[in-house]
């Protein structure tokens, strides 16, 4: 089974978070927890269940990553581009913030 | 879970049955439209309130002819979502005259109590949290712009009235002091009382 | 225009505090995001890629100065300094807060806007051809019956949980420009013999994964009959559409699964219960509407203007933009401009709020101050005297809103695609950036003449690129972007659906197919007069096919 993590997006703004390895979660994908085996991601996806049940956060999902030396890559556009932002609009969106 | 009926919270007399063998009952007896059509006979013979279940994809047409024989139809709301029973409440409150109690089953939300009510509906089962916000839910708007079941008069038709009622104290400040004619009927007034209004 | 009384100003207020108590139960936990998700959307707020996006109404794409001054004012306060106008003539902002969207909402309200409506399994905005009112060749200005649909459709009761969501557009003329064969109901004004205004109505219109184009069930309607007969239409569609599966959930589907007669019929049996009951307009209600879309005090005017014609002369950049984007007018001396928010290399439909504010101000010194948002991303002032088309296009150009290509190849309609969108397969804006950039030339775009480009992000097709002449559809190939291409769509009233013309294009192949499509049309067609659909319609897709899949 490929690598994965867990996103979802913040009740309040609405961007893009992922479910840390310490169970809150983080704008930043470095933060993430991955999950290697299919127990792992199970345990991760309850987590994630019962904050979003709690309120916290609107709905999570599991996604393909390659673990990287600087931390875990999306394999999906669609993900690479939640890291991101608009790719028409780099004034926009986390790759603006975070520089 | 409580049920609110004509605005007030109630005890369900009512109970629903979903099998043969509990037809014997007596008291209030809720069934479901297969029970009515298997044993429409012995369910006609029976003395003691009737009720009749309509799931959602289940329309009063079905039982037009046999509505008298029912004191309620209770409208299932599968999900909240599934808004098929605004219809039928509509058809059997202005379509088929149905004047007993038209209660809305299973998801019932505070979100949906106001447009529950303009459609017909007079008694809802509610969610815990939906009574909580009946006050809230059912003055949230003043007017709405549409007629419904509930006869209340569509913002169209205040506009009217308000149009007519400026023109009426127009003309009557415009008019010289004179004594006070005899009493005449108020076509004005009483159309805002009418029951059913014209857009 | 119209305005709102106060049963209009009180409803939108308590709509925004209703919302903004809604808000409050969904950030205390009281509400589930399953409960409170049908709430939003009918407030017009969705879940994106990367955040929310409210989507706010134009009610047939009509705006005054003051409100597009507004709309302006809340992307700088609450988003990121602009918006996104969208091909139901409404407005989107991609970044707002779930705490400042009933504050927005507020905002909206004092300017007589809202975003209700604007998503969720309802009637929608009713979109009407953006030319209302000034087209010289309108029958009637479908704005009128689109402001007595509006009021019907806002917070029906029976009609807040439909099956899916429900669109209606109104066109004025016998010209269709507001897609009506694409609608769920489309309503096509008319006469009959006696004179009497009506409707044809046409229903089950549809893009997305099955595009289909509305049918005729009435070949005439009475304008009286509207609202009774609508409700109709709705009521059996409310009953009858399928709740097991969203994707025949439309009742496009219920039309082409009962069969369009029987469908007739079943509507036509309903109406005949509430035909003549509380919905029977009066004369006089909808005269009273129609008072609100009382043209301007236009003056009396010549329609030649030779002061236009020196100005055409001296300057080429002016000429091209009067040849692509000014239109006839009803008035003489008048006429309709359109202002292109598809610079060549920029995001279509986008506008910063200082562009909105530019177009406000034209719109204030020249335009009576009312400006249209139309169904191709573009806003239009519809209410220029002739001669004063060379100042509107100098402020324009300062505004970088002047481009010449309206009904253009570049004048494209794309959706937010990938870039935004949550539902998307592909990117659609950088495709739409290549494109125009490439045929960025003005002589080279008037050569070619109108051509529509539309670019969708997935089969949802909101950029419906099914009823284009040239339809572009993004697909997701094992992780990559595709393109597949469509020819010999139309959305006017010669309605039809592209065909498929072969397997997809990547990223770096699209373009260049675009470009062999053009090639082929320049070759084939008979003369420069010969628009690309026509062209397409004479010679079918083979020497289209052949020449795009010529080396595989």
């Amino acid at each position: 089974m490929p690598h994965t993590a867990i996103t979802a997006n913040r009740l309040l703004d609405g961007f893009v978070i992922y479910l840390t390895a310490v169970g809150g979660w983080s704008e930043s994908l470095a933060d993430a927890a991955i999950a290697a085996t299919e127990a792992e991601l199970d345990a991760l996806q309850a987590a994630a269940e019962r904050d979003a049940r709690a309120g916290r956060v609107i709905g999570p999902y599991a996604f393909d990553v390659q673990p990287g030396a600087d931390g875990p890559v999306p394999l999906g556009q669609r993900e690479t581009l939640r890291t991101l932002g608009p790719s028409v609009r780099t004034d926009l969106g986390y790759q603006a913030t975070r520089r | 879970m409580p049920l609110v009926r004509n605005g007030a919270a109630v005890q369900d007399p009512w109970t629903a049955v979903t099998t043969a063998d509990q037809l014997d009952r007596s008291g209030p007896l809720l069934v479901t439209l297969d029970l009515w059509r298997t044993h429409r006979d012995r369910l006609a013979g029976r003395t003691g309130p009737l009720g009749l279940l309509l799931a959602s994809d289940q329309s009063p047409a079905l039982v037009a002819d046999d509505l008298d024989r029912f004191d309620l139809i209770a409208l299932e709301f599968p999900k909240f979502t599934d808004g098929r029973a605004y219809s039928h409440a509509r058809l059997l409150r202005e379509r088929f005259g149905f004047t007993g109690e038209v209660r809305a089953v299973g998801h019932v939300l505070r979100d949906q109590i106001a447009f529950m009510l303009r459609c017909g509906f007079n008694a809802l089962d509610l969610d815990e949290r939906a009574a909580t916000g009946w006050d809230t839910a059912t003055t949230a708007f003043s007017a709405w712009y549409q007629p419904a079941t509930d006869g209340q008069a569509p913002i169209p038709a205040r506009r009217r009235h308000a149009a007519q009622a400026r023109a009426a104290a127009a003309v009557i400040r415009s008019a010289p002091v004179r004594p006070e004619p005899a009493r005449q009927p108020d076509p004005v007034g009483s159309a805002v009382c009418a029951a059913t209004w014209a857009y | 225009m119209y305005r709102y009384d106060e049963f209009d100003r009180t409803f939108v207020t308590q709509r925004v505090e209703q919302f903004r108590e809604q808000v409050a139960r969904r950030v205390s936990g009281e509400l589930s995001e399953d409960e409170f998700k049908p709430l939003r959307l009918t407030n017009g707020l969705y879940l994106q890629l990367h955040a929310y996006m409210l989507r706010v109404a134009i009610p047939y794409g009509t705006l005054s100065s003051r409100q597009l001054r507004r709309l302006a004012f809340i992307a700088r306060r609450y988003d990121r300094g602009y918006g996104h106008f969208t091909t139901r003539q409404n407005i989107q902002f991609n970044w707002p807060t779930l705490g400042e969207v009933p504050d927005i909402l507020a905002e909206l309200a004092e300017v007589e806007m809202h975003a209700i409506q604007t998503s969720g399994n309802c009637i929608r905005n009713t979109t009407a051809d953006a030319t209302a009112g000034v087209a010289a060749d309108e029958i009637a200005d479908s704005r009128i019956y689109c402001e007595l649909i509006r009021q019907w459709s806002t917070l029906h009761p029976e009609f807040s949980f439909l099956p899916r969501k429900f669109k209606v557009a109104v066109t004025g003329s016998g010209r269709d420009r507001a897609v009506t064969a694409a609608h769920d109901i489309g309503l096509r004004l008319k006469r009959d013999a006696d004179g009497r205004t009506g409707f044809e109505v046409l229903v089950g219109g549809g893009q997305g994964r099955t595009p289909i184009l509305a049918v005729t069930i009435r070949e005439f309607l009475p304008a009286e009959h509207l609202l009774s007969y609508l409700e109709a239409v709705l009521r059996v569609y409310n009953q009858l559409g399928r709740r097991d599966n969203i994707y025949k959930a439309r009742i496009k589907i219920l039309v082409r699964e009962t069969g369009t007669a029987e469908f007739a019929r079943l509507v036509e049996d309903e109406w005949a219960h509430i035909r003549d009951g509380d919905l029977a307009l009066p004369e006089g209600e909808i005269a009273r509407i129609r008072d609100y879309f009382a043209p301007p005090p236009h003056e009396a005017l010549d329609d030649a203007c030779p002061e236009l014609d020196a100005q055409r002369a001296a300057n080429r950049a002016f000429d091209a933009w009067v040849r692509s984007n000014v239109e006839a007018h009803k008035r003489p001396g008048y006429a309709v401009a359109t202002v292109s928010l598809k610079p060549h290399g920029g995001i279509p439909g986008d506008a910063s709020a200082d562009q909105m504010e530019a177009v406000a101000d034209l719109a204030d010194a020249f335009g009576f101050s009312e400006i249209r948002v139309t169904y191709k991303q573009n806003l239009l002032l519809p209410d220029l005297r002739k001669r004063d088309l060379f100042a509107v296009w100098r402020g324009l150009t300062e505004a970088g809103l002047a481009t010449a290509n309206s009904h253009r190849l570049s004048d494209i309609i794309a959706c937010p695609g990938l870039d935004y969108c949550n539902l998307a397969n592909a990117r659609s804006i950088p495709i739409a950036q290549m494109i125009s950039t490439r045929f960025a030339d003005l002589e080279r775009e008037q050569e070619i003449g109108n051509v529509t480009v539309n670019i969708s992000g997935c089969i949802n097709a909101c950029a419906h690129h099914h009823v284009a002449n040239i339809g572009i559809l993004g697909v997701d190939k094992k992780g990559k972007e595709f393109y597949q291409v469509t020819l010999g769509g139309a959305a006017d009233e010669t309605a039809a659906i592209g065909d498929i013309v072969g397997p997809a294009f990547d990223e770096d192949a699209i373009v260049g197919a675009v470009e062999t499509v053009v090639d082929v049309y320049l070759a084939e067609r008979r003369d420069a007069a010969e628009p690309f659909i026509d062209t397409y319609r004479r010679i079918g897709i083979k020497p289209f096919k052949e020449k795009l899949y010529a080396a595989r």
